[in-house]
């Protein structure tokens, strides 16, 4: 399997006050096409700076991160937006759909920004909604959605665009236990079938059940990367 | 995008309701506003371009330096000879003479001695050549009260106020005292056709109005005139033309030392109107800034609100790709769109108003009582091109500076911290 994200002596500093708070310090990781990969740890141990980071919102003080080929430190504003938008996905703790909108334009509008045509837009959208089991609700506002549909919606809207790379933070944090796992399972099926690789910043025991590989991260550092063996829905 | 951003305006009243609304009605005010003010000065410069000034006004070098005084004795002489040369070098333009005179008209009683006695401002007019434009330049036929224009020779119109305050009816003499051009006694016997009402006090006090003809034999100004005045075939004062016929007149006369040469004067020139044209030329302007300044501060609040709402969007299309730049753009957009849809909505809903204002008008009749200047009782709007699309410049401006103002955020925002803010 090709490596398509090389991070190399990774640190990130913030200033804060008349100092500085270091959020990751000599990170070290690569992952392969198709990983289904964890970061785990405590509040502050810098899960969703590395998420950051990767998903080319922030740039590195130190060291290198190379995603898809290309070193984020030097994309410029536009080169990053441009990484996010055809190759990189997002889904949030919430869900961020955009309320006045149909389920079936909120997942649209991430072809709308690649200038896609209607007719391919159309099919992909619908695909895409097959896939999170919601095509019924194409028509639906979210606020008639449940907060699983919610999600799923999302997931449907950063998958739609087929991107390499999908990075989710605390994706089930707001779900109960069942929607938690139908979302995952969601996730794992995606993996699998468009082998998309999807990196988490969690705390959710649910979530770990499904991964294939968990970064441990404690005050900024790497401090135990095990692949581990999917169990799934207990 | 379009679509799918028109989609947004339509569906999200917070975001297109309150900003069409802020829009639709300072656009009303500005389409309302521009075609009041555009009647009510035209109507202003209309009424003394037509009772008093004209377009351009010839008068004799001498007559013009005392013109308040309406020295007759300063009379151009050889009128009719400068009226063809008038109509013959400026023939875009209509030429009439008129004789303004003061007097006193003395009311007899049926032995023929005097029942009363009152002051009156004259004016010598064309009624009875064929095709004379006058009475209908000045409103005449429109503000008789009884009787009719007078038809022949020796008949006269009187003001109704003067009328009712001596008990003068159609058909009964009044006698008109004046002076001759020479400084003689001037006696006149008139027949009342008709009385007139103006609706303005200046003229309403007390006033008498005759043919030319009978003005030049009462007072003993054979082919002389006060007065020849020229108004545009448009009907429209056209102030830079004017200048240019004023230029060319008077430098044909400019080595001609007689100050009984005649010499031409245009409507800006005349009762202190310069201030009123440029006052009239520069209210849509003054109305547009004040308008756009207003609705910008409205429109820039409600857009910071607008965009404190939208906040979560703005930072998903982030994450999802979008840049910056187009965010900011597709936000000038949307304004744009609010904007026309406002600004159409206004200028119809202005429309219809300044129709309804200048079809009917409000009198202010009572407020212009008293009043020495030259002003209609009722004041109108007036429709013009402009009045069709000068809504459109502060509707569109303010929306899209609002916008444009609150929407420099979006370059402030920091990706970096998007996982956080968009987690809440």
């Amino acid at each position: 399997m090709e490596t398509i994200i090389q991070i190399d002596k990774l640190t990130k500093r913030f200033p804060v006050g008349n100092g500085e708070f270091t959020a990751l310090k000599d990170i070290k990781l690569a992952f392969r096409k198709g990983e289904f990969t964890g970061f785990v740890g405590p509040s502050g141990s810098g899960k969703t700076t590395l998420l950051n980071i990767i998903g080319s919102l922030d740039t590195p003080t130190e060291g290198e991160v190379s995603v898809l080929g290309q070193d984020v430190a030097r994309l410029t504003h536009r080169q990053s937006a441009q990484l996010r938008n055809q190759h990189l996905g997002f889904i949030f703790q919430t869900y961020n759909l955009f309320p006045v909108y149909t389920v079936f334009e909120n997942v649209e509008f991430a072809l709308l920004l690649q200038h896609i045509p209607a007719a391919d837009r159309r099919k992909a959208v619908m695909d895409a909604l097959e896939w999170v089991g919601l095509a019924d609700k194409a028509g639906s506002k979210p606020a008639q959605l449940s907060g699983g549909e919610g999600q799923r919606v999302a997931i449907a809207r950063a998958m739609v665009k087929r991107p390499a790379i999908m990075l989710a933070d605390e994706p089930t944090a707001n779900l109960d236990s069942k929607n938690s796992h139908h979302i995952l399972q969601t996730m794992k099926q995606l993996n699998k079938e468009l082998n998309t690789t999807f990196l988490f910043a969690t705390h959710d025991e649910k979530v770990m059940g499904y991964l294939n590989r968990i970064i441990y991260l404690e005050d900024g550092k790497v401090v135990k990367d095990e692949a581990v063996v999917a169990q799934g829905m207990p | 995008m379009i679509q799918f951003l028109f989609k947004g305006i339509i569906r999200d009243q917070n975001r297109s309701l309150l900003p069409i609304l802020v829009i639709s009605i300072g656009v009303f005010l500005t389409v309302v506003g521009s075609a009041w003010f555009k009647g009510v000065f035209s109507d202003m410069i209309d009424v003394n371009a037509n009772f008093s000034t004209g377009h351009v006004k010839v008068m004799s070098r001498a007559y013009a330096e005392n013109a308040a005084q309406m020295p007759n004795d300063l009379a151009l002489l050889n009128a009719s000879q400068l009226l063809d040369t008038l109509n013959a070098g400026y023939p875009g333009l209509e030429w009439v003479q008129r004789i303004h005179f003061g007097g006193l008209i003395d009311v007899p009683d049926e032995q023929g001695e005097t029942r009363g006695q009152g002051m009156a401002v004259g004016q010598g007019i064309d009624f009875l050549s064929p095709g004379a434009h006058e009475p209908e330049r000045m409103n005449i036929p429109g503000s008789i009260v009884k009787g009719r224009l007078p038809e022949q020779p020796g008949e006269a119109l009187i003001s109704n106020d003067f009328a009712e305050r001596f008990g003068i009816g159609i058909g009964d003499p009044v006698t008109l005292f004046g002076s001759t051009m020479n400084g003689g006694m001037a006696f006149a016997n008139f027949t009342v056709a008709g009385t007139v009402r103006f609706g303005m006090k200046a003229l309403d006090r007390g006033s008498i109005l005759i043919d030319i003809t009978d003005a030049q034999a009462a007072l003993d100004m054979a082919d002389a005139a006060g007065e020849i005045l020229g108004f545009f075939r448009s009907g429209h004062y056209e102030p830079e033309e004017a200048l240019q016929l004023k230029t060319a007149f008077n430098a044909r006369y400019e080595n001609d030392t007689d100050e009984f040469a005649p010499t031409m004067l245009r409507l800006n020139d005349q009762n202190g109107l310069e201030d009123y044209i440029a006052l009239s030329e520069s209210m849509s302007g003054i109305m547009i800034f004040i308008f756009v300044l207003a609705m910008s501060i409205v429109l820039w609040n409600t857009g910071l609100l607008g965009g404190l709402r939208r906040y979560n969007e703005f930072g998903i299309r982030l994450a999802m790709g979008e840049e910056k730049k187009h965010i900011y753009r597709t936000l000038i957009i949307e304004s744009v769109l609010i904007g026309t849809i406002g600004s159409v909505t206004g200028t119809l809903l202005g429309l219809a108003a300044a129709y309804f204002l200048q079809e009917h008008g409000i009198s202010l009749g009572t407020a212009v009582q008293g009043g020495s200047m030259m002003m209609p009782e009722v004041f109108r709007a007036r429709i013009g091109p402009e009045t069709f699309y000068i809504g459109f410049i502060p509707g569109l401006f303010s929306m899209v500076l609002g916008n444009a103002l609150s929407g420099i955020g979006i370059y402030r925002r920091q990706t970096a911290v998007l996982f956080k803010e968009l987690s809440v």
